[in-house]
């Protein structure tokens, strides 16, 4: 083989794979920006006329949507994350020969349709449940109260959906961790507490990082939960373009609202990344190159 | 030990051996607790597969039964649905499974001009949420007035299952002995002997690895297949078309029965790695 043929090797590797994103992921994003720029209506048919007022009038109908969307979506993430790092740290050092297993019960959900575990918190949370009994039996929910439709359900339902996603890489750089770094630590007469706040949790980041873009960004685009667990006062803005897409055939708006989510997701993985480090969303992409 | 705690049997109050014994298990306790909030729904699925509900609604037990066990694929829509799904996953895991490992070779293996951005392409869409990319598709299919149905939401899979594989055959490939393939073009091999016989065997665990994921991912797929479907309807836009008129309990039974098969294959992904592995660190200074 030719030197010249030889260079050529990895782009007939890439080729095939490229073209397919390419064409299919970033030509459409192309395309969504121009549908959101057209005007006129479905019966008539929608002409691009650069109608950037689509923009301005979409936000402002669903504003709402919108910051509940980037609300309900941290919460989530901040309660996944205060679930999942314990459990991380019990499976990474705790669980000796019982880790695999552990790992494979965290993993289990996905093995079931999304759709389903979400139907299944449906019917854990809907009215008269056991579920509900107990917790308004123990205060948490008045005398007669729903636990359903509020943003509480759709909240649970979204931390529960995106769990494993903040377990999995909270682990794994718990995993890789230097141990002899930790017993340094206690060598030096440091406390249990101590060396975990000073080396441990530091030197975790990475995967906390990584684990609350994984868990935020699925969650501020969802729409599953807050129909199956919420209602029209739960609106996500993943239910509005679901809606204008699909039901209304309003595609200006819903191409107008995807593009600013998108942009919206983009400029706050940036300006996260630019505070907690570039590592995150390559993950180690950069250190192998 | 043992003596101390003899000769001080009082030295501490049973609420400080408690908060010991807390400080000691507390963390083991709250991941237990963790892992049952996970496990809880898969739990209400099965068991509400055994429920007889009176009504159209199943949603509050009413009692054990077997009938919708025997009757798991009893459901017509329901079995075209699954059987739509099943074939849609296959064929866009096949695709999807080679173009990701061709991308993984060509970034792990060759150093080449335009890696960053090859990366950045893979890697976006993971961080994109699903309506975008959802919404996205059907932008471009409205744009070329294409009919939608199962080839549009096999464009759709495919693509959203290559950066997955790309990232399981990648960690593989970084891990992966090239002295064994030295060896065999040194003895003469053809690079595609070498592939054939070498690379894609101890490939393999990675590869099936990945080829699971795809699936388990296609299979499992709503938000952008319901914009893409058309009129063609997969096992979640079954389940989604459902969840409005009442859920027969069959689909409670076959979600029952998918979480077992996967996790059957899962177990057996883990036992073929497990033996690449043992074959791989047979070395010849080994023997």
């Amino acid at each position: 083989m030719g030197a010249s043929r030889r260079r050529l090797v990895p782009y007939f590797l890439l080729g095939p794979g490229l073209i397919w994103l390419l064409i299919f992921f970033a030509v459409p994003m192309y395309y969504m920006g121009e549908l959101a720029l057209r005007s006129g209506s479905f019966q008539e048919g929608f002409t691009f006329t650069w109608e950037f007022s689509n923009f301005p009038d979409a936000l402002s109908d669903s504003s709402t949507q919108f910051l509940r969307s980037f609300l309900y979506a941290g919460v989530a993430t901040v309660l996944a994350l205060v679930i999942a790092y314990p459990l991380a740290y019990a499976i990474a050092f705790k669980a000796g020969r019982w880790r695999n297993l552990l790992l494979f019960l965290v993993i289990a959900p996905f093995f079931t349709t999304y759709l389903i575990r979400t139907l299944a918190w449906q019917t854990i949370l809907s009215d008269e449940s056991p579920a509900v009994d107990f917790l308004s039996f123990a205060g948490f929910v008045p005398d007669g109260g729903r636990v359903l439709d509020t943003p509480g359900s759709v909240i649970a339902g979204l931390t529960y959906n995106f769990l494993p996603f903040m377990i999995l890489p909270i682990y794994a750089s718990l995993e890789r961790l230097d141990r002899s770094l930790i017993e340094a630590a206690t060598d030096l007469y440091a406390s249990a507490r101590t060396a975990f706040l000073k080396v441990t949790l530091p030197l975790s980041a990475p995967g906390v990082v990584a684990g609350t873009l994984l868990t935020f960004i699925p969650a501020s685009g969802d729409y599953v939960n807050a129909l199956f667990l919420g209602s029209r006062n739960q609106a996500m803005i993943g239910n509005v373009i679901q809606n204008n897409y699909l039901v209304t055939n309003n595609y200006p708006d819903a191409a107008a609202l995807s593009f600013v989510l998108m942009l919206a997701i983009l400029a706050l993985v940036l300006i996260y990344i630019r505070f907690a480090g570039s590592e995150a969303l390559m993950g180690d992409e950069e250190r192998s190159t | 030990m043992i003596a101390a705690a003899a000769t001080a049997p009082r030295a501490r109050s049973l609420p400080g051996r408690a908060w010991s014994w807390l400080r000691r298990h507390g963390v083991a306790i709250y991941a237990g607790a963790a892992l049952a909030y996970m496990l809880i729904p898969i739990a209400v699925i099965a068991a509400f597969s055994f429920n007889d509900p009176e009504g159209r609604y199943n949603f509050t037990w009413e009692g054990f039964t077997l009938d919708h066990w025997e009757n798991a694929f009893g459901v017509e829509e329901l079995n075209e649905a699954l059987l739509t799904s099943l074939e849609l996953a296959a064929i866009a895991t096949l695709v999807a499974t080679a173009l990701g490992t061709l991308l993984a070779m060509a970034l792990v293996r060759y150093e080449f001009f335009g890696r960053r951005a090859a990366n950045f392409l893979i890697v976006i869409p993971l961080a994109t949420p699903e309506v975008v990319i959802g919404a996205g598709l059907l932008s471009l299919f409205i744009n070329y007035d294409a009919a939608l149905g199962f080839s549009t939401l096999f464009i759709a899979h495919v693509m959203f299952c290559i950066s997955f594989v790309v990232i399981v055959v990648r960690s593989r490939l970084i891990g992966f002995d090239r002295s064994l393939e030295e060896a065999a073009a040194d003895l003469g091999a053809t690079p595609v002997t070498t592939f054939r016989t070498v690379t894609l065997p101890l490939l393999a665990p990675g590869l099936l690895a990945a080829a699971l994921l795809a699936f388990a991912l296609s299979i499992d797929d709503f938000v952008i297949s319901n914009f893409n479907s058309g009129s063609t309807v997969t096992f979640p836009l079954y389940i989604f078309g459902a969840s409005q008129r009442g859920i027969p309990v069959e689909v409670n039974v076959i979600a029952t029965i998918l979480f077992i098969v996967t996790l059957a294959a899962m177990l057996l992904v883990l036992w073929q790695q497990r033996r690449a592995e043992q074959l791989a660190s047979v070395r010849p200074d080994d023997v």
